[in-house]
C-alpha cells in the first residue's frame, strides 16, 4: 500500500520536477543525489572510509556548522521581539519567557552558543591530534583559527544584549583590557609617544576602548554597537570564512588521511 | 584546620582545598599530563579509562553532598550555576575525546612499531559513497544535538540577573567562562600583556603551527610517538594554560578574585596580604644589600637585561646546545619564531612560579608617565 503511494508520488510531474533521479538505492542514484542537490554537494560523492568515521572526526566541524545555523534561525526569531535600546532591552528579554508562546527560543540560542564554543574547541583539538593541519592544509588551519576567534566574538558580543548585571559587568571586564592596548589605549604602555607638546592624542575619549564601546563606559551606545556586530558584522564575516573553509576542505583533498 | 581533621571527611576536605591551590594544582596537572602521554598505551585501555571516568564522576557526586563535619554548599552552588554547566560539559567531552585520540594513537603506534601502516591507512584505498555512509551519520548527529539542546533548554532557564546598573559592581565580576583564562592571566600580568599582547600571540602562534612544525609524519592519523614534542607543546598550551585556567577561574576564584580551595566558603572579607616586590628590589636590596637607585632606568636595568637576555641570548644558546638538530632542520628564521613563541609561552608559567616563590610583581616596571610599561 505504502509502496503504491510512493510509487505514484514518484511518478508525478511535481516530484520529477524536484528530484531529477530515481530513489538513492543504486550506486548511480546515490551519486546523483550528491551531485544534484546544492546543499549535499558541499560533500564529495565518494570519500575515504577512514576519514568519515565518527571516531576520526567526532563530527565536531559539522556540528559547529549546524549549531551556527541553529543560532542564525533562533537569532532571527529573537530579533522579532528584542529592541536594542537600554529602556526596553531588559524587559524585552524578560517578556520572551513570559509572553511569547513556546518561550524557549532564548534558551536554545544561549545554550546553543555555549555548545558552539565547545564544539569548535573540540574540532580544533581533533584537527591537531590527527595532524590534519600539515601540508596541504596549512592555510585552512589558519582560516580555522580566525573562525575560532569569530565564534568567541559572536558569543561575547551577544553576552551584552540581555542588559542585566551579568551582561554589562562581563563586558566591562572584557573590554577594560582594551584601554591598556599599547600606544592606542589611553592607559597602555607608550601611550605618551602620541603626545605633542601639551596635546595628548590618546585619551579616554578617543582611544581603542572608546571605539569599541562608543563611550567611556558600557552604555546605551555600546548596546547598539554590540547588537550590530552580533547580528550582522560578525556573522557575515563568519559565513564568508566558513564558505572558504569548506571549499578548502574539498580542494585540499577532502578530510585528511595517511598519505 | 589541621593536617588531619576529626573525621575522614574533614581530612579529605583539607587536602582537597590545599591541593587545588594553583601552587599545587599546576605542578600536579603538568605531571598528570606527562604521565597520561607517557603511559597512554596503559590507561587508555577501555576498562581502565572507563574506570577513571566513573571515579571522576563519583568524585563530583561526592563533592556535591554534605558529609559529617563538612559543608559543600559552595561547591554545589558553583557547579549547579546554569552558566557553569557548559564547563562541566566541555570537561566531560574533553576527557572522552582525549581518551579516544590517545587510544587510537597508541594502537597506531603499536602497529607502526611492527612495521604496519596506521589503522586509517589500511582503509585508505577503500572509498565509500557519501550517501548513505556520511550523510546518515551527520543526520543522526544533528538529531542528537537538537534533542540535547531542546532538553537542556527546557530544563535550564537562561539566566537573567537584575537590570544593568553601572553604579553597582558585583564581586567577583567575571568575564564569560571562555575568556576566564585571560582574566586569570591578569593576576600575573598587566592588562596590556594579559589582554592584548598574549591573546594576539596565541592567535599568531596557532596560525604559525603548520608552518613551523616541519615534521612530515603523523599527517592524517592519530599518533603520539611520531610527534611527541608537537603534541606535548600543544596540549600544554591548550589543557594547562587554557582549559585549566578556565576551571580555576570558574570554581576557585571568589570575591576579590581571591583564591578559594574547591570546598572553601567564598568569604567576602578574605583579604590576601599583598607584599609583592619587583625584580629591582630583589636585585638591589635583597641581593646587593643596598638601596634601589633613584633613576628609573638604572633601577630597571636588571629586569630589562633579563628580558633581553631571555629573548635574544637564550634562543642563541638553545640553537647551539639542545636545539642544534632543530636549528638545522628549521633554518634560522623559523627557528627564531618557534623559540621566541615558545619562550613567551613558557614565560607565563615561569612568572607564576616566580610569584609563588618570591612574590615577584614586575620584572620590568618602567613607571615613567610616557612609557608606563610593566612586564
Ligand atoms: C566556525 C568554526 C568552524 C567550522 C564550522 C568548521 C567546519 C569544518 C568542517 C565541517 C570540516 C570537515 C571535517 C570535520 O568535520 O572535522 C572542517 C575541517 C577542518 N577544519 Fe574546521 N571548522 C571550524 C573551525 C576550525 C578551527 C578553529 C580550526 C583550527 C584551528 C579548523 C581547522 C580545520 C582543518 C585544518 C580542517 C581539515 C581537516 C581534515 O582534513 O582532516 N576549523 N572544518
Amino acid at each position: 500500500m505504502l509502496k503504491k503511494v510512493s510509487d505514484y508520488l514518484r511518478g508525478t510531474q511535481v516530484w520529477k520536477s524536484i528530484f531529477r533521479h530515481g530513489p538513492p538505492t543504486t550506486a548511480r542514484n546515490r551519486a546523483m543525489v550528491m551531485l544534484a542537490n546544492v546543499f549535499l554537494h558541499l560533500h564529495p560523492v565518494r570519500a575515504r572510509s577512514s576519514g568519515i568515521r565518527l571516531s576520526f572526526t567526532w563530527c565536531m566541524g559539522g556540528l559547529t556548522f549546524f549549531l551556527f545555523l541553529v543560532e542564525a534561525v533562533t537569532g532571527i526569531l529573537l530579533m522579532f521581539y528584542y529592541r536594542p535600546v537600554a529602556a526596553s532591552a531588559y524587559t524585552d528579554i524578560m517578556a520572551l519567557r513570559e509572553d511569547v508562546p513556546l518561550g524557549i527560543m532564548r534558551e536554545i540560542h544561549r545554550w546553543g552558543a555555549h555548545l558552539m564554543v565547545i564544539t569548535v574547541w573540540l574540532h580544533m583539538f581533533r584537527v591537531f591530534m590527527t595532524g590534519s593541519y600539515k601540508p596541504p592544509r596549512e592555510f585552512n588551519w589558519g582560516i580555522g583559527v580566525v573562525l575560532l576567534v569569530l565564534t568567541l566574538l559572536l558569543s561575547f558580543t551577544g553576552y551584552l544584549l540581555p542588559w542585566d548585571q551579568l551582561a554589562i559587568w562581563a563586558v566591562t571586564v572584557g573590554t577594560n583590557m582594551a584601554r591598556a592596548h599599547p600606544v592606542i589605549g589611553h592607559e597602555g604602555p607608550l601611550e605618551g609617544i602620541l603626545k605633542f607638546e601639551d596635546v595628548d592624542f590618546v585619551t579616554s575619549g578617543n582611544d581603542i576602548r572608546y571605539a569599541l564601546l562608543a563611550g567611556r563606559f558600557v552604555g546605551e551606545a555600546t548596546l547598539l554597537r554590540f547588537y550590530v556586530l552580533h547580528c550582522i558584522a560578525v556573522p557575515v564575516m563568519a559565513m564568508v570564512l566558513m564558505a572558504v573553509h569548506f571549499w578548502r576542505v574539498r580542494k585540499d583533498g577532502g578530510i585528511s588521511g595517511p598519505l | 584546620m589541621h593536617l588531619i581533621g576529626s573525621t575522614i571527611f574533614e581530612t579529605i576536605d583539607y587536602w582537597a582545598n590545599t591541593l587545588t591551590n594553583p601552587t599545587w594544582l599546576f605542578p600536579i596537572s603538568i605531571v598528570l599530563l606527562i604521565l597520561s602521554l607517557r603511559y597512554a598505551h596503559v590507561w587508555t585501555r577501555p576498562p581502565i579509562a572507563i574506570g577513571i571516568g566513573v571515579f571522576l564522576a563519583a568524585l563530583v557526586a561526592y563533592s556535591c553532598m554534605d558529609w559529617p563535619g563538612v559543608d559543600h554548599s559552595q561547591f554545589r552552588e558553583s557547579i549547579t550555576k546554569a552558566d557553569n554547566l557548559p564547563i562541566i560539559i566541555i570537561l566531560t567531552l574533553l576527557y572522552i575525546t582525549y581518551w579516544i585520540s590517545l587510544r587510537k594513537a597508541s594502537l597506531n603506534d603499536a602497529r607502526i612499531a611492527q612495521g604496519k601502516p596506521p589503522l586509517e591507512a589500511s582503509e585508505k584505498s577503500r572509498k565509500v559513497l557519501v550517501w548513505p555512509d556520511l550523510v546518515y551519520t551527520e543526520l543522526i548527529a544533528m538529531v542528537v544535538c537538537t534533542a540535547i539542546l531542546i532538553l537542556w533548554s527546557v530544563a535550564v532557564p537562561a539566566p537573567i540577573e537584575e537590570p544593568a546598573n553601572i553604579a553597582r559592581t558585583p564581586n567577583p565580576s567575571k568575564a564569560p567562562w571562555y575568556f576566564l583564562g585571560l582574566q586569570e592571566l591578569l593576576v600575573y600580568f598587566d592588562p596590556w600583556l594579559a589582554g592584548v599582547v598574549l591573546p594576539g600571540l596565541i592567535m599568531v602562534g596557532l596560525i604559525a603551527i603548520p608552518y613551523v612544525d616541519r615534521n612530515p609524519k603523523g599527517n592524517g592519523y592519530y599518533t603520539l610517538r611520531e610527534r611527541k614534542m608537537a603534541i606535548f607543546v600543544f596540549l600544554f598550551g591548550f589543557l594547562i594554560l587554557w582549559v585549566l585556567q578556565v576551571f580555576l577561574g570558574t570554581f576557585l576564584r571568589g570575591p576579590g578574585w581571591n583564591f578559594f580551595g574547591v570546598y572553601e566558603y567564598w568569604d567576602h572579607n578574605k583579604i590576601e596580604p599583598l607584599e609583592n616586590i619587583d625584580i629591582s628590589e630583589i636585585f638591589y636590596v635583597n641581593i646587593l644589600g643596598g638601596y634601589e637607585p633613584d633613576s628609573v632606568w638604572v633601577r630597571e636595568l636588571p629586569g630589562i637585561a633579563l628580558v633581553i637576555i631571555y629573548m635574544t641570548v637564550l634562543p642563541l644558546v638553545i640553537a647551539r646546545t639542545v636545539g642544534k638538530k632543530m636549528f638545522r632542520e628549521l633554518g634560522a628564521i623559523r627557528f627564531g619564531i618557534v623559540v621566541n613563541l615558545a619562550l613567551i609561552m613558557a614565560a607565563v608559567p615561569l612568572k607564576m612560579v616566580a610569584r609563588w616563590l618570591f612574590n615577584l610583581k614586575y620584572v620590568v616596571n618602567l613607571d615613567i608617565p610616557e612609557i608606563n610599561l610593566n612586564i
